[in-house]
């Protein structure tokens, strides 16, 4: 197996610009790759004439100057690639093609990225372990029993994996830093409207956010810099200029301010986690950080405030998906309610009628009150914590996830102890803030984890910086032994 | 309909009741797209010709406002005299049905664009004042079409999407007669406005119907029952004579009113239970999560206020004042903008209140008999006012002008080349005429003694021969001067 891509992208686009190796080439490898990597079932499509065809018309004439110069890219299958299977993890879209492209997954060609393919992921985005994909559960590749989290599981196992140099995921309440940390790669949720929603197949649209899954933080940034950016197809998409986050990217975090929330010490937290926090710590104190314990204290209402407002706008968002227009449709029934109760009853997995059912109910005339605005209301008080403690510091630490990977099936007969493994997750989400996953060390089982850094609103550039400063100083190795080949 | 005094009430065998009614109208908005698409919005376009990915609810498709639509409601928010809202909110109304492509319906619910407002009506017993409980925007829906095929429904989407303004009114209406005149009056206004065509053919303008009754004295509203989606101000009239009596029989028999939806059979006349309380859809409102909270500039209400044109009841105002019409009269040339415009431009030119005369008895039964809106008006502005003017200067009478009329109708000529061609220009000149009358009165000497001697009704005589001598022609007021002068004589 190659070395190259084994590398980081970063070193990978130096490769390309400096002519070492060509687009085909390249493309050629990661193909070999996912060609024996079956096991894992990271992909759910693969396009590979499509991405030869590119790849040689990029060696034919290449643009070095874009960020991802011929550089193949496999995205999440959330991302509606035109003329390309997008699924979404559902049967409900199993042959679904569409004739359009996300404004994302378009930046990223613009940037002179090639398709590779779609990889797996939770139905609809919806899970914590990739196990409720209608296309079967995706392999961890740091052992063969785990599960790469989820929902963007597919992405986090395909880059762990080296079946793609850098990914995209989307990230509604943990969705790319929970699977970041479980496969000891990087992950970014940037601020809620940083990344156009067009053309995501949705799950939570207030919560909803695309972002990038690389094996370092410089890969992170030159990939959201790729993919960010004010669209008007987007009525919450933020209008700003676009920056340059690679090039700004620096290492001295001297004096910076960095916040330690009491709140995220929850019970039963396995003891390694505690400890890797405070490696974290003392990594950031070292590099001339300030480090303050701050409060968050609506915290503990984040996890049922989140499963009240993403099924509820889930509830909504799939009604589209009813059988007349595209995807799936039932041949039975004698009406169209019929056609509607065997339609939806046969193409949507479990977790997904769970999250209809919870979202129709907290929405229901005699319940709004009680679920879907108070919710609202302890939303607004989650925010201001986070408000608040931002005058005080530049950016918070916190463990990503209270556990590693878990083995596959452990948690799937017990959706409360799934859903809190976004615990620390979904407070980002549910305050549009940005935050980033990134790999501080194994666990006694080897098994990755990872430390998330929050930042204030479009402060992207800041905790890249910390996390820069912090991969540099932590000496993090992931140990994937290829075990599936 | 020229009643002095109201009095619809529904007499039932024991008691009498009065009639109160609340209208939800929806409004199609005028706007070259959709309300958050750039889907083309014409009527009558090939099926399904005008359907974006968002019409369509494809996966990941958003929805992106259209400040011309949001435009055109505050623009029709102020001519309602209604308070507009700086900030609004778009909710989702969820439903399934198959012409609904993503299952929710995008409109707005506890904050509309505009709040209260209010209508005059110019009833024969008075001005009423209508109040308006709010409008807000909302999308139509597709078309679910049965009948091209026995097995299958098929679904055209132009409309999905279209931007509609729900106007609600207050429960304030009495009769279906106030019900003609409130939707003629918020047709008029938008039309003035340009925000809504009005085209009740088209769809254009449609409303649900709350009728309940109470009896006469009561204070108390009693049960109402919703009649959906009328699409003629005929059919209005019908369901709600129908609904009122159906619900004056249940209370005289001592039963009880049963809130419901109901729909209008056009064909039985009849409105029939669609679905009661309890099966009411439960439509789980709630923000739309793809839209931002709609946030209004106090600067544009402003600025769309200054641009706003004069509206029918201060024009039907400026009518009486500035031309001495009465308010029969100004209220028939201001109900469209387009007739004020016609009389505005003939009255400059001519005399004005015998312009509106003859505007409203010939011009308008020509354009009825041609089915012709002013505007296609074969007889220009400026050819009807000189029309006007010859009548007024005396050059034609009454009776030849009709005759122009007719001709101007058939040429559009200008009426004096009519005239002049003709030679049909009034016998104005007394010398002239007293030539003629002294030849009629030599001719007729025992007629002229027998009228000397008490038989006035003669008069009549004399001036028939006039005519006839004259073709017509003789200045009718001066004819009877000179033969009463010659006659004494």
């Amino acid at each position: 197996m190659s070395e190259i891509i084994k590398k980081n992208l970063s070193e990978i686009i130096d490769l390309i610009k400096k002519k070492e190796i060509k687009s085909e080439e390249l493309a050629n490898l990661y193909i070999d790759k996912v060609n024996k990597s079956k096991k894992l079932n990271s992909y759910i499509t693969t396009c590979f004439e499509h991405t030869i065809q590119k790849s040689k018309e990029f060696d034919k004439k290449p643009n070095f100057n874009s960020l991802l110069p011929g550089v193949p890219l496999a995205v999440k299958d959330l991302f509606c690639t035109s003329g390309f299977k997008t699924t979404a993890g559902s049967k409900m879209l199993e042959n679904f093609i569409p004739q359009y492209e996300s404004t994302v997954t378009e930046n990223l060609w613009k940037e002179g990225a090639i398709l590779l393919g779609k990889l797996n992921c939770d139905e609809y985005a919806m899970g914590s372990s990739n196990e409720t994909s209608y296309f079967g559960n995706v392999i961890n590749p740091i052992a063969k029993d785990t599960v790469p989290g989820g929902s963007s599981g597919g992405s986090a196992s395909a880059l762990a994996a080296d079946l793609t140099p850098a990914t995209i995921g989307t990230d509604t309440g943990g969705s790319i830093r929970q699977p970041a940390s479980f496969t000891g790669t990087i992950g970014l949720k940037p601020t809620y409207g940083l990344c156009s929603r067009w053309g995501i197949v949705a799950f939570a649209s207030s919560l909803d956010q695309a972002g990038p899954m690389t094996k370092s933080v410089k890969d992170c940034s030159i990939m959201l810099e790729a993919m960010a950016g004010f669209d008007n197809k987007d009525s919450t998409s933020i209008e700003k200029k676009k920056e340059n986050y690679s090039k700004n990217l620096k290492t001295d975090i001297k004096g910076l301010k960095i916040g330690i929330p009491k709140e995220y010490r929850v019970e039963n937290m396995p003891k390694e986690i505690d400890e890797l926090w405070n490696k974290g710590k003392s990594i950031l104190k070292d590099l001339g950080a300030d480090i303050i314990d701050i409060s968050l204290p609506h915290t503990k209402y984040a996890l049922p405030t989140y499963y009240i407002v993403a099924p509820a706008e889930a509830s909504s968002n799939l009604a589209r998906y009813d059988g007349v227009k595209y995807g799936y449709r039932s041949s039975k029934g004698n009406d169209l309610i019929e056609m509607y109760e065997n339609t939806r009853s046969e193409a949507f997995g479990d977790e997904v009628k769970r999250r209809i059912l919870i979202g129709t109910y907290v929405l229901s005339s005699g319940y709004y009150d009680a679920y879907y605005l108070k919710a609202q209301k302890v939303r607004q008080l989650i925010k201001k914590d986070f408000d608040e403690n931002f005058s005080k510091v530049d950016a918070i630490l916190t463990p990503s996830t209270p556990s590693s990977a878990f083995k596959i099936g452990e948690k799937t007969n017990d959706p409360i102890s799934m859903y809190l493994n976004d615990i620390f997750t979904v407070p980002v989400n549910l305050a549009g803030l940005p935050a980033i996953s990134v790999p501080a060390g194994l666990d006694k089982k080897g098994y990755p984890l990872g430390l998330q850094l929050i930042g204030k609103t479009l402060d992207e550039q800041n905790i890249l910086n910390v996390a820069y400063a912090f991969e540099k100083n932590c000496n993090f190795k992931n140990e994937i032994k290829n075990w599936w080949l | 309909m020229s009643k002095d005094k109201f009095d619809y009430f529904i007499k039932g065998e024991k008691n009498k009741y009065e009639v109160i009614i609340g209208l939800e109208v929806h409004a199609q908005v005028s706007s070259n797209s959709k309300l958050f698409s750039g889907s083309a919005t014409k009527f009558g376009a090939e099926p399904n010709s005008q359907v974006s990915l968002i019409d369509s609810a494809f996966p990941g498709m958003l929805p992106v406002i259209n400040k011309e639509c949001i435009n055109q409601a505050i623009r029709t928010g102020l001519g309602l005299n209604a308070k507009i809202n700086n900030n609004s909110v778009f909710d989702r109304k969820n439903y399934f049905y198959a012409d609904l492509p993503q299952g929710y319906q995008i409109s707005q619910y506890k904050k509309p664009i505009v709040g209260e407002g209010k209508v005059l009506l110019d009833m024969p017993y008075g001005s009423k004042e209508i109040g308006i409980e709010r409008l807000h925007l909302e999308q139509d829906a597709g078309k679910s079409i049965h009948d091209m095929d026995p097995s299958s429904t098929y679904v055209d989407l132009n409309r999905s999407g279209i931007a509609l303004m729900e106007i609600v009114s207050k429960p304030d209406l009495r009769s279906p007669e106030e019900v003609n005149a409130y939707i003629k009056k918020l047709r008029t206004i938008m039309r003035y406005l340009g925000t809504c065509d009005g085209n009740m053919q088209e769809g254009s303008l449609r409303a649900d119907v709350n009728v309940s009754v109470r009896k006469e004295g009561d204070k108390n509203f009693g049960t109402r029952c919703e009649i959906k989606n009328v699409n003629s101000i005929k059919f209005m009239q019908m369901a709600i004579e129908y609904e009122a009596k159906r619900q004056v029989e249940l209370l005289d028999d001592g039963k009880k009113i049963e809130q419901e939806t109901r729909l209008f059979d056009t064909k039985k006349n009849e409105t029939r239970s669609m679905r009661s309380k309890e099966d009411a859809h439960d439509y789980r409102y709630f923000p739309d999560p793809d839209l931002l909270p709609l946030k209004i500039e106090q600067k544009l209400i402003d600025d769309l206020k200054k641009s706003l044109p004069e509206l029918p009841d201060n024009k039907k105002e400026r009518f009486m004042k500035d031309y001495g019409l009465n308010s029969y009269e100004a209220n028939v040339l201001v109900s469209e903008k387009e007739i004020s415009n016609y009389y505005e431009e003939v009255a400059k030119l001519s005399d004005k209140k015998l312009a509106a005369t003859w505007m409203m008895g010939d011009l308008f039964a020509m354009l009825n008999e041609k089915g012709l809106n002013i505007s296609k008006s074969p007889i220009s502005a400026k050819n009807f006012a000189e029309l006007v003017q010859s009548i007024k200067s005396g050059e034609i009478s009454g009776r030849i002008a009709k005759e122009v009329f007719e001709l101007m109708v058939e040429s559009g000529d200008n009426p004096k080349k009519i005239i002049e061609s003709k030679g049909m220009k009034q016998q104005s000149d007394p010398k002239e005429l007293e030539k003629i009358i002294n030849e009629i009165l030599t001719k007729n000497k025992d007629k002229v003694d027998q009228y000397k001697s008490g038989k006035e009704k003669l008069f009549g005589f004399f001036v028939g021969q006039v005519m006839k001598q004259s073709g017509g022609k003789a200045n009718p007021q001066l004819t009877n001067d000179i033969l009463k002068k010659l006659l004494k004589g």
